[in-house]
């Protein structure tokens, strides 16, 4: 297997080896061993529960940095469309957008765009598809790394469409390269973005072979700039133009805007990786077939959630829906007949299928982890089902799991290693007790019989 | 199958369940579709299989007044046994054809009973048997082999 990048990581310096991350993990992919936190790399889907969990936040997300911009001749920022969440009510969007350009960004091109684009093709092709209900999205990366590793059977429903990202990242770079001349490969086109998974998506992308995208930025890094260009505009006379989404695109940033968008008969929001899973439990159980589309999201709140943003989730949703009252609404920058031409092309389809990833496997003979599987069920048994963590497998069962594939031991369990303390005293005892015959009974008696 | 083996391992699963616990049964589906995963099954053996689950657990729960899953796997196949006490089933294959039902209205209004349950199973399973004694209760047992069996025309 290849080697997995993953952006999630940890900052060991900061990891007090407590046992907080590895109880959250959706899919049970942090141990701590020597005292650290230490993610498994095949199983983490780089949903960021951990980020937002740590105390001591020595989980980190690695995104690019701005220096990255050197390398291109041309630089495009394609901010979420979270991002204009993450300011004060005053701010309005172009201000938001004219920063970019002083942080050194050449043009800027909103990725709640392309999400029109994406969320007008979804609609289409619900329109004419006739198999298996319901389609999800595949616009969160997250989701759809927990789908291969734990819903593999509902792969074939991910809508097969590129994300808005990705969809931004080719407009952006095609429509700058026409314009200007200057050579597709030249252009760099960076996602602001509120999410790890992002990163890790653009690295190895799982709907199509290479990324467009040539860096993912974090909200975080960019934040402070951004709000120290804000003034710009107005002072530099900038253009009074540059924002072109309309609510339609921008709502994608919080959880419903993107089922709106795509405006199926029947649909479905949910957000938050632990209500996702209870979710996605249903409808692999076979229900919910009488829903069309099914909005997805590893963030409680959606992006407008993710652990890279600013702003707390809440306020963050209710300054994204504000804005897109006050300066959303404007005729759209493609047209129905755009649209409509790029489905028609199928411009934006996936052109890889997301691959399930039997991680989760005992072995590769069913003889062989039917017997592993009894004896992971006796070690469960026997083992305390305090799910405690103090051993650094998430719950006992995931101990069992751990001793089972060789890297964790009985004795792991500090409740399991008391007991056969206690054994262990009690046998010392137990053999202290016994006096050699020379100095046994008779000898007793006789001092029994001494006088005194 | 590996012949190093000095015996045949096997796991059985158990699962109780009350009057109209709905909530059980897709319960049971997962936890053995979990199983199932760990094992390395197919995708669609596993997915016949929870099938099968849910719709016997479910209609325990529907019909019955308690009952009991038992999931029995070996390493070439699953055997899938419910026991209830219950009304027990009066015409086994009138109760097989699809959209036959006697759920109660209330029952039909929280979306289950359709009627699809008994032929669902059928449909995959390897072996099915299904014996009955109105009043007292039902025992099903349905078996599904890990290697695609061949099927018979009819079907």
């Amino acid at each position: 297997m290849n080697t997995y990048f993953h952006s999630v990581t940890l900052d060991t310096d900061k990891c007090k080896g407590c046992t907080n991350c590895i109880k959250r993990c959706p899919v049970e992919a942090i141990r701590v061993r020597d005292g650290k936190a230490v993610i498994v790399e095949e199983r983490c889907i780089d949903c960021g529960e951990c980020i937002r969990e740590c105390p001591n936040h020595a989980k980190i997300a690695v995104t690019d940095s701005l220096a990255k911009l050197s390398e291109y001749k041309y630089n495009i920022a394609l901010p979420a469309p979270s991002f204009f969440g993450q300011f004060k009510e005053q701010v309005n969007i172009e201000d938001v957008l004219y920063a970019f350009r002083g942080i050194g960004f050449d043009e800027v091109f909103e990725v709640a765009l392309a999400a029109e684009i994406v969320g007008h093709s979804v609609h289409e092709f619900l329109n004419e598809y006739k198999g298996k209900r319901p389609i999800f999205s595949s616009a969160c990366p997250a989701v759809l790394r927990l789908m291969q590793i734990k819903y593999p059977d509902l792969l074939d429903q991910v809508a097969p469409f590129l994300t808005p990202m990705e969809v931004a990242a080719r407009i952006a770079k095609e429509q700058a390269s026409r314009k200007l001349g200057i050579p597709y490969e030249e252009i760099g086109a960076f996602f602001i973005s509120p999410c790890p998974a992002k990163v890790t998506e653009m690295r190895n992308p799982m709907t199509t072979k290479h990324s467009a995208v040539n860096g993912v930025i974090g909200v975080n890094l960019i934040y402070k700039d951004i709000i120290r260009h804000l003034g710009d505009r107005t002072t530099n006379g900038g253009p009074d133009r540059l924002q072109r989404a309309t609510k339609f695109g921008m709502a994608w940033g919080y959880v419903t805007g993107e089922s709106r968008n795509i405006a199926a008969a029947t649909t479905l929001a949910v957000g938050g990786i632990h209500n996702v899973i209870s979710l996605l439990e249903e409808i692999e159980r076979g229900e919910l077939k009488d829903v069309d589309f099914v909005e997805v999201q590893a963030c409680t709140g959606g992006c407008v959630g993710g652990p890279l943003n600013i702003q707390n989730l809440f306020v963050g949703r209710i300054r994204l829906r504000d804005l897109i009252k006050r300066f959303g609404t404007r005729e759209a920058y493609f047209t129905e007949a755009d649209l409509q031409e790029i489905y028609r092309q199928n411009r934006f389809a996936a052109t890889e299928p997301v691959e399930p990833r039997a991680i989760m496997t005992l072995d590769e003979d069913v003889s062989r982890a039917l017997m592993k599987m009894e004896r992971l069920d006796q070690i469960t048994d026997e083992l305390p089902g305090l799910d405690c963590g103090a051993c650094g497998s998430p719950s006992c069962r995931a101990l069992a799991e751990d001793i089972i594939r060789g890297i964790a031991f009985e004795t792991d369990c500090v409740i399991k290693l008391r007991e056969k303390v206690k054994i262990l005293a009690e046998e010392i005892l137990d053999l202290a007790r016994i006096v050699p015959p020379s100095m046994s009974d008779n000898s007793k008696k006789g001092d029994v019989g001494r006088e005194h | 199958m590996v012949d190093s083996l000095a015996y045949t391992p096997q796991i059985t699963l158990e699962f109780k369940i009350g009057e109209k616990d709905f909530f059980v049964a897709g319960e049971c589906a997962s936890r053995v579709k979990k199983t199932l995963q760990q094992l390395g099954l197919k995708q669609n053996v596993i997915k016949r299989i929870a099938i099968i689950i849910y719709e016997a657990a479910m209609n325990v729960a529907i019909h019955a007044t308690s009952g009991m899953v038992t999931v029995h796997i070996e390493p070439d196949a699953i055997t899938i046994r419910t026991e209830d006490v219950g009304a027990g089933i009066e015409d086994i294959d009138l109760a097989m054809k699809e959209g036959y039902s006697t759920a109660t209205y209330e029952i039909r209004e929280m979306g289950f009973g359709a009627g699809m349950g008994l032929s669902n199973i059928k449909q995959c399973s390897d072996d099915l048997k299904i014996e009955s004694k109105v009043g007292v209760g039902t025992t099903l047992n349905a078996k599904v082999y890990f290697q695609e069996q061949p099927r018979p025309a009819d079907r």
